[in-house]
């Protein structure tokens, strides 16, 4: 006898981060999934965007690692709350575990929520968390075929920051080309380049997102 | 990594449909797979084979049905296949298009006796 069944496999995840995302609407906290490789500079774009986002909002961050805390510890010292998810091994965050760790924050007090994902341009991009906003960062030196080679996140994504991009000379990156494959994927992608340590398109980048957390927190 | 997960997920789903049905023994699990969604179905099936031990599934084949990746282009107005790292439309060339099918990763059915 054959039984018709239809239902998704990942559907424990979708269920999970659906849970989540009414819970953030409802406590009107804005959450951004920060993906990419080891070393692509979340980290840092994660330093930067507190910098530029606690004028105007309260800002906690969780921390993805598959173990240890300096990231967290980075964070802790410039006075933001910061919570350590350890995954123990796992290559990715699960919604679930996101939903486990907003136990730890009083979301009435919050207005922006960061997530460091963990560094893998591969799975993270299969795991929705209720977030509002996923931004992919692909680091110059990571080099200009990652799209190609890594399609899935870049078209899940809805930011793409061409990070460190003061190095573009010593690298032969074609942005062009990235942008081009990056827009195909995925046509309302917003592309920015970015740096820490120089202005690109930074300013754009954090007008953009102030732009979605101000369309959220006074819906 | 996560093809555990996964697989886990599939036995939870078809262990349910078998006991709700009052089925004695699940023959295959029919599964739709995308070429788009990153999972290895290779892999899964091996998983399957140690994790459904003692459950209701054990034994059970998986028929996995890839779906390939197809293209609506804006620019030429029409359908394509595309290859996984092909990511321009076949016909004219063109980035501007949507996905119709490739992203699906779902169980479709079981047979069951």
């Amino acid at each position: 006898m054959e039984i018709k069944v239809v239902k998704q496999i990942m559907g424990w995840n979708e269920d999970c981060s659906n849970e989540i995302k009414k819970e953030l609407d409802e406590k009107k906290v804005f959450m951004i999934n920060i993906m990419g490789s080891p070393g692509a500079g979340k980290t840092s774009v994660i330093v930067e965007l507190i910098k530029e986002l606690s004028k105007d909002y309260k800002v906690a961050v969780i921390e993805g690692d598959i173990t240890g805390q300096i990231d967290a510890e980075k964070i802790s010292q410039m006075g933001i709350l910061v919570v350590q998810l350890n995954t123990d091994g796992a290559c990715h965050i699960e919604a679930m575990s996101i939903k486990n760790i907003l136990n730890y924050f009083n979301l009435n007090d919050i207005d922006v929520l960061l997530i460091e994902n963990i560094g893998n341009l591969v799975c993270p991009a299969e795991f929705n968390l209720g977030e509002d906003l996923k931004v992919a960062i692909l680091s110059i030196p990571e080099g200009d075929d990652k799209v190609q080679k890594y399609p899935l996140m870049f078209s899940v994504a809805n930011v793409l920051l061409l990070n460190k991009f003061d190095m573009r000379d010593y690298f032969e990156f074609d942005e062009e080309k990235v942008i081009k494959y990056a827009k195909g994927l995925n046509p309302e992608l917003e592309v920015y380049r970015f740096s820490s340590r120089k202005e690109y398109d930074n300013k754009e980048f954090f007008n953009s997102i102030k732009e979605k957390i101000k369309n959220k927190l006074t819906r | 990594m996560h093809e555990l997960a996964i697989t886990e997920g599939i036995i939870k789903i078809a262990s349910e449909v078998a006991e709700k049905n009052k089925a004695k023994k699940v023959l295959n699990i029919k599964i739709k797979c995308g070429d788009f969604s990153g999972v290895v179905p290779s892999l899964i099936q091996e998983y399957f084979d140690i994790v459904s031990k003692g459950t209701i599934v054990e034994g059970a084949k998986l028929i996995i049905d890839r779906v390939p990746i197809r293209i609506y282009c804006f620019e030429c107005q029409s359908e394509s296949e595309i290859q996984r790292s092909q990511i321009c439309c076949p016909k004219c060339g063109a980035y501007k298009y949507k996905m119709i099918s490739g992203k699906e990763f779902f169980v479709e059915s079981l047979e069951v006796e």
